[in-house]
């Protein structure tokens, strides 16, 4: 674990104020760019997952804790939060629909109070398993009581309910544009929150926890009391996600508490990079790219984005944010240069090789599963006729030939990279004084 | 309930709990030497049962009971050999990530090589049937489960005599206790490291070969099986053979008398001479029957385990 210092959220040192302020700006401007129906509610997934992932980040990234159950306090949260809603509307509660995260978060809380307590006796491999094992309980209850979990069709409700917002006649949630803005208000007060969080002296004593937790205690702190306190949070800010999906979906279903919730926030930090800030934003994105957008294209999108994982695991265990910072640093001593010709062959190769073992994935998939619809599948917009051979010769070829053109573009890419960290390291050793 | 039925449940219970030691047992070998907790494992008995789906329509069940975990090992070692070790020097969390991701990929794997639905995967036809002397003593009893629980008795005691008996065992042992000394005695580690976590997966997959016929062979089923063998693991104390051993055989008792059995609080209460009326507080989660509640119970095992003895059964260490 490096020094905090080197994992400050600090890009080419521009100040803090510019980056929220960019942030803003984006988050205001982006559905005005991206006006579809489709992108806005993939904006709107974007903001709910965002905060859920940097909720997932406060106990991976800070605290050392890995999680498989995240997705009982967003699920629980949003179960809370839809009854809230569904009260609402028949009248029987007068609270406003835009504080409905609120509840969520409250609901998340007490949960997180309750599981954590269990939970964080242990800290490393067996909180994972216990995790998981209070994640399967949760969801496994859910299909028990159909009263309060509403069975497989779930729970709805109605985001119109109640007055107006800020009493303003039109502010009614009704459109897509207003829940997200909605959404975008709370995800970038959740932002400020947690990065704040970062900065307390719970949030340092977390990392010295997640570090070495036995240190923590000897200068008199509780490992489990912070484990817990994180959880607690990390609980609320997950509640709170799960009351923006009940306002956004109008229903809650227990696939809401389900593993694949909890594995899908774990693959969506981890992408984006435990540890640093804004990684898990970072992950969210793409995260929601792969499960919302390519999932219109492939039933394979699964495969796709665990083989991603599974390769970024290996190659850059920092996450995406960490390529980003790597890249950013090279740049910074002036050689980026040098990287572009091995970054374009890099890419055009293994970009070719993806291609062509997609293409081998699709049409043993399109045999295997395309029941009634031919023997033509569409793969990047060209059609394959999975009954030929040709077909099968031409993806084996091209990723034979774009496989041996990658491994040597790969090893190119390599000594050029080591070569140049090479130069850095001495360069900051020869200099520590201008270094940073 | 009557004594045959009483028979039966023990039966499955012990046939199913035989299973999950098969499945646990791998699992808390390679997390004792490894330190990783392999959360594909239960990815391995699914490729296990669909590898020897596949195998058994080529070449018939019996060759299948062999090759098919011989392949998975293989596979398991290549695992091992170009993925795990890369990742060993990221550190513990990045080795489980990666064989979370790995689950991921097995479970879209096997469906784009044999669909979404259910595979064929039948018992072989000398052992279908209920077992003839037990059926003669009134039990009815699948000759099948009989057979699952034999092999998995050898299996397991072959592993026991392999680790305590011979050298390579002795190694294994070494190598476990004292990773650094055994490599300074010229033993190759990572090699060893390589053999028991394909062995692990053989494990696994012999356990999918003799499981994916019993149950069902079909994409969900290694998540299924998972959740409830890392139940067993935390609960048996993690890296503990014997805890996981008890365990097993707990959660499978467990999961046979609980599926069956009608009792519920309320039940309880009106032997006791107390009578509910359908509107005190409570009442539906009273009148629950352990038949509708068995599939928390394991979990509630769990729960109960970490409040009031937070290292498992059997376990030493902590973590």
């Amino acid at each position: 674990m490096t020094a905090l210092g080197e994992l400050h959220f600090r890009p080419l040192n521009v100040g803090r104020w510019v980056v929220w302020g960019f942030t803003a700006v984006v988050f205001i401007a982006a559905p005005q760019i991206f006006t579809s129906g489709f992108a806005r509610a993939l904006l709107s997934q974007m903001g709910i997952l965002i905060i859920f992932a940097l909720s997932y980040n406060m106990l991976l990234g800070q605290t050392g804790l890995l999680s498989f159950g995240h997705a009982v306090y967003s699920g629980l949260g949003a179960y809370f939060a839809i009854h809230a809603l569904a009260l609402i509307g028949k009248g029987a509660l007068a609270f406003p629909v835009s504080l409905l995260p609120l509840i969520g978060g409250a609901a998340g809380l007490f949960f997180s109070v309750v599981f954590g307590w269990l939970t964080t006796k242990r800290a490393g491999t067996t909180f994972a398993m216990i995790s998981l094992g209070i994640g399967e309980m949760v969801f496994a209850a859910s299909l028990m009581f159909p009263a309060f979990f509403g069975g497989e069709a779930g729970i709805s409700g109605n985001r119109t309910a109640g007055p107006p917002l800020l009493g303003i006649d039109g502010l009614t949630l009704g459109p897509d544009i207003q829940v997200y803005y909605l959404i975008a208000t709370w995800t970038f007060v959740c932002m400020i929150a947690t990065y704040a969080l970062t900065h307390t002296p719970l949030g340092r004593i977390a990392n010295a926890v997640r570090d070495n937790p036995e240190r923590a205690e000897f200068i008199g702190y509780d490992a489990q009391r912070v484990r817990w306190i994180m959880m607690m949070l990390a609980g609320f800010f997950a509640g709170v996600s799960g009351g923006l999906s009940a306002i956004n979906l109008e229903s809650v279903g227990s696939g809401a508490v389900h593993a694949l919730v909890s594995g899908g926030v774990l693959l969506a930090a981890y992408i984006g990079g435990v540890l640093f800030f804004f990684g898990p934003i970072l992950g969210s994105v793409v995260f929601v790219f792969f499960a919302f957008a390519l999932s219109e294209y492939t039933p394979a999108w699964h495969l796709y984005l665990g083989v991603f994982f599974v390769l970024l695991v290996m190659f850059a265990p920092g996450g995406l944010a960490s390529l980003i910072l790597l890249n950013l640093r090279v740049a910074k001593f002036g050689k980026f240069r040098r990287l572009r010709d091995p970054y374009v062959g890099v890419i055009g190769t293994g970009g070719l090789l993806a291609a062509g073992i997609v293409l081998l994935i699709e049409m043993t998939y399109h045999q295997t599963l395309g029941i009634g619809s031919g023997s033509s599948v569409r793969v990047f917009g060209f059609p394959f006729d999975t009954a030929r051979g040709e077909s099968w010769v031409f993806g084996a070829l091209v990723v034979a030939a774009a496989g041996v053109a990658f491994e040597y573009m790969r090893r190119r890419f390599k000594s050029e990279w080591d070569a140049i960290a090479v130069e850095i390291e001495d360069w900051r050793r020869d200099n520590p004084e201008q270094d940073q | 309930m009557n004594l045959e039925l009483f028979l039966v449940q023990l039966l499955n219970g012990v046939s199913y709990g035989l299973l999950l030691f098969m499945l646990a047992a791998g699992l808390t070998l390679i997390f004792s030497m490894m330190g990783v907790l392999n959360f594909a494992h239960t990815s391995f008995y699914m490729i296990g049962a669909y590898v020897a789906y596949q195998l058994s329509v080529w070449i018939g069940f019996w060759a299948a009971l062999l090759a098919a975990p011989l392949l998975v090992g293989l596979l398991g070692a290549a695992v091992e050999r170009w993925g795990l070790r890369r990742v060993h020097k990221w550190g513990h969390v990045p080795e489980l990530l990666f064989t979370f991701g790995l689950s991921y990929i097995a479970f879209e794997l096997v469906q784009v090589v044999w669909g979404r639905a259910a595979v064929p995967y039948q018992v072989p036809g000398e052992l279908d049937g209920p077992v003839a002397w037990l059926q003669a003593a009134g039990i009815t009893f699948p000759r099948y489960r009989l057979f699952m629980m034999a092999v998995a008795i050898l299996m397991l005691a072959a592993l026991w005599l392999l680790l305590k008996r011979t050298r390579i065992g002795l190694v294994i042992q070494a190598a476990l206790s004292h990773p650094e000394m055994a490599e300074a005695l010229g033993h190759n580690v990572p090699r060893v490291f390589m053999l028991v976590f394909g062995a692990g997966c053989a494990l696994a997959g012999l356990a999918g070969v003799i499981g994916g016929n019993a149950f069902v062979t079909e994409p969900g089923m290694a998540a299924a099986v998972g959740a409830i063998v890392f139940v067993v693991i935390v609960l048996g104390g993690l890296g503990s053979l014997a805890g996981a051993f008890i365990a097993s055989l707990l959660l499978g008792l467990i999961d046979a008398f609980g599926k069956t059995s009608g009792a519920s609080l309320a039940g309880l209460l009106s032997s006791a001479g107390i009578d509910l009326a359908p509107q005190t507080v409570g009442h539906p989660l009273l009148t629950m029957t352990v038949a509708q509640i068995a599939p928390v119970l394991p979990y509630l095992l769990l729960v109960l385990i970490l409040i009031f003895r937070p290292r498992g059964l059997m376990g030493t260490r902590e973590s």
